[in-house]
C-alpha cells in the first residue's frame, strides 16, 4: 500500500480510544434503560440503508459504517 | 426462488405474540424475530456525467426495496440459532447509461434491475452474548454479477459493557466489458448487429472490519472501528468516456488494484428523556489518493414515549484521485485517467429528517406491525449535483 496513515490520525484514534476507556463506569444491566433505547443502537438505522448506498456510489470513500466498502455491485 | 424455499421450508410458522414468561421455559421452535420491509425511492440529477467524459445529464432514478426475514431457534444447550434472510430488488433508470450507445433507441443499462439475496446464520450463546456467523449472498444484475461470503464473530465482556465485533466480507464479481459505441471493435453477431461487450473481467473485494463498543456511563456509549479493504481487478468503468488535451478519446483506465482504509467513531447520548445525540466521524484513504472526512449528528426528538423526531445532517469533504481530470482536460501520455466526479475532489451536505413511530398495541392498531419509520433527505454536492431520497421502513414483530 503506497498510503501511509498520518501520525496524527493514529494518535487522535488513540487518545480518543485511552479517554474512552479511562472514563469508563461500570454499569450495571439493570442501568441500562437509557442505553438500550431503540435509538440508542451503535449502529445505523435499516432505514439509512439505502442512503448509505448512494453515497457509495456518489462518493470516493466507503466502509467502516455498518455498510459496504465495496464490491457486491457496479459501484466504486 | 430461496425466498420461496425459506417460506415453503417454514410454512407452518404464523406470527403469535409472546405471551408473558412466569416460568424459565423457553420455546426451542423455530420462531419469526421480525421482519423488516425497506423501500426508497431516490432521484438525482446533475451535469456532469461519466459515460459522456465528464459533460451531460446525470439523471438518474431508482427504486430500491429490501424484505428481510430474521428466524431463530433455541437448542437444548441454551444456545441460539438465528437465521437472517434478505432479498433485495432494485429497479433504476439512468439517463447517461442511455449515452453508451445512443443509437440505440433504449439500451439494455438505461433501465435495469438488480436483485440480491442473501442468507446469514448467526450461533450465539445467550447467557455470554458472544456469537459467530456465515453469510452467503449472491447479486445480480444486466452486466454485473456477485457472489458474495462472510463471517462474523462478536465477543462481549463478563459485564457486557464492552463489545469487540470481528467481520470479513468477501464479493467475488464478474463485470461484463460493455465499451461506449465508438470505441467497439467492428465485432458482426452476423445479424446486423455488433456485439455489445467485450467479454467479462472479474472483480474481487475484500475486507476485515473491527470494531470496539464501550459503555461509558448509563448515558453514553461509543464505538471505533477500522475496515481495511483490498480490491482486484476490473475497477474502471469501462463505458466511461475520457477525452484528452489532443481531442482523443478513451474508455476509463484505473489501476486494477485499490487499497481501502476507513477509521470511524460513533458516541451516542442520552441527554434527556425527550433528547438523544447519535454522531459519527469518518476518515478515509485509499491508494489512489482519496482522502476524505465524513460527519454526521443525529438529534432523536422524543414527542412522545412511542413517536420520535430525528432531524439529521452530513457533511463529507473529500479529496479527490490524482487520476481525474475534467472533460478535454487528460494528458495523453497519462497511464490511469477517470473522469468520474464521484472521485474528483469535492464536498457534500445531505439533510433531512425521519420520524419514527413505535407504539405498544402497534402501528396503527395493529400488533404486530411493530415500526413505521419515514426518512426523507437532501443531498448536494459541490460539483453540481443534487438529490433526494425517501425511505419507508416498517417492522413486523
Amino acid at each position: 500500500m503506497k498510503t501511509s496513515i498520518p501520525i496524527s490520525m493514529l494518535l487522535a484514534t488513540g487518545l480518543f480510544a485511552l479517554s474512552l476507556l479511562s472514563a469508563c463506569t461500570s454499569v450495571k444491566p439493570y442501568q441500562k434503560n437509557k442505553l438500550n433505547d431503540a435509538e440508542m443502537t451503535l449502529s445505523s438505522r435499516k432505514a439509512q440503508k439505502f442512503e448509505q448506498s448512494f453515497q457509495l456510489y456518489r462518493e470516493g470513500s466507503s466502509g467502516a459504517n455498518g455498510g459496504k466498502s465495496g464490491g457486491g455491485c457496479g459501484c466504486n | 426462488m430461496l425466498f420461496l424455499g425459506v417460506l415453503g421450508a417454514n410454512g407452518q410458522i404464523k406470527i403469535k405474540p409472546i405471551p408473558s414468561d412466569t416460568s424459565n421455559y423457553q420455546s426451542r421452535k423455530l420462531k419469526i424475530d421480525e421482519i423488516n420491509l425497506v423501500s426508497a425511492y431516490y432521484n438525482q440529477n446533475g451535469n456532469n456525467s461519466a459515460v459522456t467524459g465528464g459533460i451531460g445529464t446525470e439523471k438518474l432514478t431508482d427504486f430500491a426495496n429490501t424484505f428481510d426475514l430474521q428466524l431463530s431457534k433455541l437448542n437444548k444447550a441454551g444456545n441460539k440459532n438465528t437465521f437472517l434472510f434478505e432479498l433485495g430488488v432494485d429497479h433504476y433508470t439512468s439517463a447517461s447509461s442511455d449515452k453508451i450507445d445512443p443509437s440505440t433507441i433504449s439500451s439494455a443499462s438505461m433501465a435495469d434491475t438488480r436483485v440480491y439475496p442473501s442468507l446469514n446464520w448467526t450461533h450465539s450463546n445467550e447467557k455470554t452474548g458472544n456469537s459467530i456467523g456465515f453469510t452467503g449472498s449472491f447479486s445480480t444484475e444486466y452486466d454485473y454479477q456477485s457472489l458474495g461470503a462472510g463471517f462474523n464473530l462478536t465477543r462481549l465482556s463478563k459485564d457486557k459493557n464492552t463489545q469487540f465485533d470481528f467481520k470479513l466480507q468477501a464479493f467475488l464479481d464478474t463485470w461484463k466489458v460493455i465499451l461506449p459505441i465508438e470505441l467497439r471493435a467492428a465485432a458482426s453477431l452476423g445479424n446486423g448487429r455488433e456485439s455489445r461487450s467485450e467479454g467479462s473481467s472479474p472483480r474481487n473485494s475484500f475486507s476485515a472490519s473491527f470494531s470496539l463498543s464501550q459503555v461509558i456511563n448509563q448515558r453514553l456509549q461509543a464505538m471505533i472501528m477500522v475496515e481495511p479493504a483490498y480490491q482486484k481487478g476490473l475497477l474502471a468503468t469501462k463505458y466511461q468516456r475520457d477525452y484528452f488535451t489532443d481531442g482523443s478519446l478513451r474508455a476509463e483506465t484505473l489501476p486494477d488494484q485499490r487499497y481501502k482504509l476507513p477509521i470511524a467513531a460513533r458516541i451516542n447520548y442520552f441527554a434527556s428523556d425527550q433528547v438523544i445525540i447519535r454522531t459519527y466521524y469518518r476518515y478515509f484513504m485509499d491508494s489512489w489518493g482519496i482522502r476524505a472526512h465524513t460527519a454526521e449528528i443525529e438529534v432523536p426528538v422524543k414527542l412522545t414515549s412511542f413517536i420520535s423526531l430525528s432531524p439529521f445532517y452530513r457533511y463529507n469533504k473529500q479529496t479527490g484521485t490524482r487520476y481525474f481530470a475534467p472533460y478535454g482536460q487528460h494528458d495523453p501520455s497519462a497511464t490511469y485517467f477517470t473522469s468520474d466526479y464521484d472521485l474528483s475532489t469535492l464536498n457534500s451536505d445531505f439533510y433531512g429528517a425521519g420520524l419514527r413511530l413505535a407504539p405498544p398495541h402497534g402501528v396503527f392498531g395493529w400488533q404486530h406491525l411493530n415500526m413505521l419509520e419515514l426518512r426523507y433527505g437532501h443531498y448536494s454536492r459541490s460539483t453540481g449535483l443534487v438529490s433526494n431520497i425517501i425511505t419507508l421502513n416498517l417492522k413486523v414483530k
